[in-house]
């Protein structure tokens, strides 16, 4: 489904990713994982379209992709929603690539104009509903917790129904239950035919949920398999999972 | 309508007119920098221009003036397009130093270009007439509440549309904008186009009333003064922005009116300017976005975390 050949991607000296090649199959939960500085956000950014690659090609179901148009959508690792427009209104925005009423059609009050305003609008609770969040419809986005806030903005990446999905850190900052919620989630949007990536640092989490798994250290893939494969890989041990504790200390103190 | 002119006094009549051009301005501005987020610190450049197109095809070219007002408008849709290219660059105060040099550059050329009279300007600019009558005072003031009402109109419709939300979500979170598949470019382009050409009509309709026009009329001061309008309204909302330039707009009036004895009527400049000076920084202290911000008169519901507990605690949540 998505095919990435020779992705390299320097700033200035530094070459934060190094002719990664990667192919995520239809269907599947696909796990990104590596140290920090690994270049996973680099990488990331690239596949989101905010950086241009210096070399390689990424191919969407063999065409050159882009976001939102192609059915592509993402989190974000911080969460950006925009905290003093309603819930509704946050998860509305992630229809905004399949509508296309323009100036005239808004300053007319043309038919179609408003036919797409009813479809965003329904279709926008109703992904609400699938992430649990319907009764929550009308509060300031800003007003949420942190879990339902990455709530919202899952629903907001998938109300236009997109083919892959893109999960940036999904459960950073949670506690264990609200990771579990989250992981359920996710198997849930695949269940419903979207295929997804993430970015993760929680290894216990991507373990259990990922079919497939890649590594990056300084920014070259180091292992591409199953969990299990992965985990027992002895590279992968001496570049992450040796640091697994100094994450564990950062992000406890973080909570 | 000679008789209606008769009954108001012209001088009241002028007040409106002049008012309603600075809402128009105060509107474009909104647009640009209260909808979308776009500091622009050089509205009077849009506002010249405007203002010199319809002078310029009017009394030089002897065009119809109503045909020189809708050019000068579609020129400075253009011009202001163009004019809002840096902002695809440069984001916040350095876009604000961007514009402000831009507006720099545009009374300049106003000032010394030849086309536009130089620093004598351009006089005699004619009056629209409608069925054979000039439209002065009433007429006019009947004119531009129209376009007024029309532009208010327009603005409505266009900030509540998927347009608007655009222009929202750029101004919020511009990373947030283009992971929504949002063409950030065109947006931006587009609203300094239309918030260019309300600038545009406020400008001829500007030099078709006052049928004289220099470059003085379009400098940093105006663009500074609508600009603490719009802000001092609330940023965002286009009853803020009527309010906002009403007030700042009638309040120097008011001190003509009724003749202070410990005032000096040749001084009502440097009086205008430490009243702005004076209710900026109050309202900047009690309301920083403004009167009509989401913080201001118009609440919008506002939940705080104890009330989303109470929602929570009612359902359940997967």
């Amino acid at each position: 489904m998505l095919k990435i050949e020779g992705i390299t991607k320097r700033f200035g000296g530094l070459v934060a990713v190094d002719q990664v090649s990667l192919q995520v199959n239809q269907g599947e939960i696909f796990g990104l994982i590596g140290p920090n500085g690994a270049g996973k956000t680099t990488f990331f950014n690239i596949l989101t379209g905010i950086y241009k690659p210096d070399a390689g090609t990424i191919m969407f179901e063999e065409k050159p992709f882009r976001i939102a148009k192609s059915g592509i959508a993402r989190t974000f690792q911080n969460i950006r929603l925009l905290k003093e427009e309603t819930v509704l209104d946050n998860v509305a925005l992630g229809m905004f690539g399949k509508t296309s009423s323009g100036l005239w059609a808004a300053i007319l009050g043309l038919r179609s104009a408003k036919e797409e305003e009813a479809i965003v609008h329904t279709e926008s609770l109703r992904l609400l509903e699938l992430v649990g969040l319907a009764s929550y419809e009308q509060l300031e986005a800003g007003s949420l917790s942190y879990g339902n806030q990455r709530r919202v903005e899952i629903a907001r990446a998938l109300v236009a129904k997109p083919k892959l999905l893109l999960l940036d850190e999904p459960t950073a900052g949670m506690n264990a239950e609200e990771v579990q919620e989250m992981t359920a989630l996710i198997r849930k949007i695949r269940e419903n035919g979207t295929t997804v990536i993430l970015i993760e640092h929680n290894v216990t989490m991507v373990t259990g949920l990922c079919d497939r798994i890649a590594v990056l250290d300084h920014g070259v893939k180091i292992a591409d398999d199953s969990p299990e494969a992965v985990i027992s890989n002895p590279e992968v041990i001496e570049a992450y999972i040796g640091k697994v504790d100094e994450e564990g200390v950062t992000q406890h103190a973080a909570n | 309508m000679n008789l209606m002119d008769d009954m108001l006094n012209p001088y009241y009549v002028d007040i409106v007119v002049f008012l309603i051009i600075y809402l128009l301005l105060g509107l474009g501005l909104n647009l640009i920098t209260g909808y979308a987020g776009q500091v622009s610190l050089g509205h009077a450049a849009f506002y010249g221009i405007g203002a010199y197109s319809s002078a310029i095809l009017s009394v030089t070219y002897g065009m119809n003036p109503w045909a020189s007002m809708g050019s000068a408008v579609v020129i400075t849709f253009v011009i202001s397009a163009i004019l809002g290219l840096p902002s695809l660059r440069v984001r916040e105060d350095f876009l604000a130093i961007t514009t402000l040099g831009l507006g720099l550059i545009a009374q300049s050329v106003f000032k010394n270009a030849e086309i536009t009279g130089g620093a004598y300007g351009i006089d005699s600019i004619p009056v629209p007439s409608l069925f054979g009558l000039e439209l002065k005072n009433v007429g006019y003031l009947l004119l531009v509440v129209v376009v007024l009402l029309a532009g208010i109109f327009v603005m409505q419709k266009m900030t509540k549309s998927r347009i608007g939300r655009a222009w929202m979500t750029i101004r919020e979170d511009e990373m947030v904008a283009q992971a929504m598949g949002i063409n950030t470019t065109y947006y931006k382009v587009l609203v300094f186009a239309i918030g260019g050409a309300y600038a545009g009509a406020a400008g001829a309709l500007f030099a078709h009333k006052a049928s004289y026009i220099s470059a003085e009329s379009f400098g940093f001061t105006i663009s500074v003064t609508v600009l603490s309008m719009v802000v001092l309204g609330g940023l965002g909302s286009i009853r803020g922005t009527l309010f906002g330039v009403s007030v700042l707009y009638l309040l120097p009036e008011l001190f003509r009116l009724f003749k202070l004895d410990f005032m000096e009527m040749k001084n009502l400049d440097v009086y205008k300017m430490m009243v702005y000076g004076l209710l900026m920084v109050i309202v900047m202290r009690y309301r920083p976005k403004g009167l009509f911000g989401k913080t201001g008169f118009k609440k919008k519901k506002r939940y705080s975390a104890g009330k989303e507990a109470a929602i929570k605690g009612g359902d359940q949540v997967a």
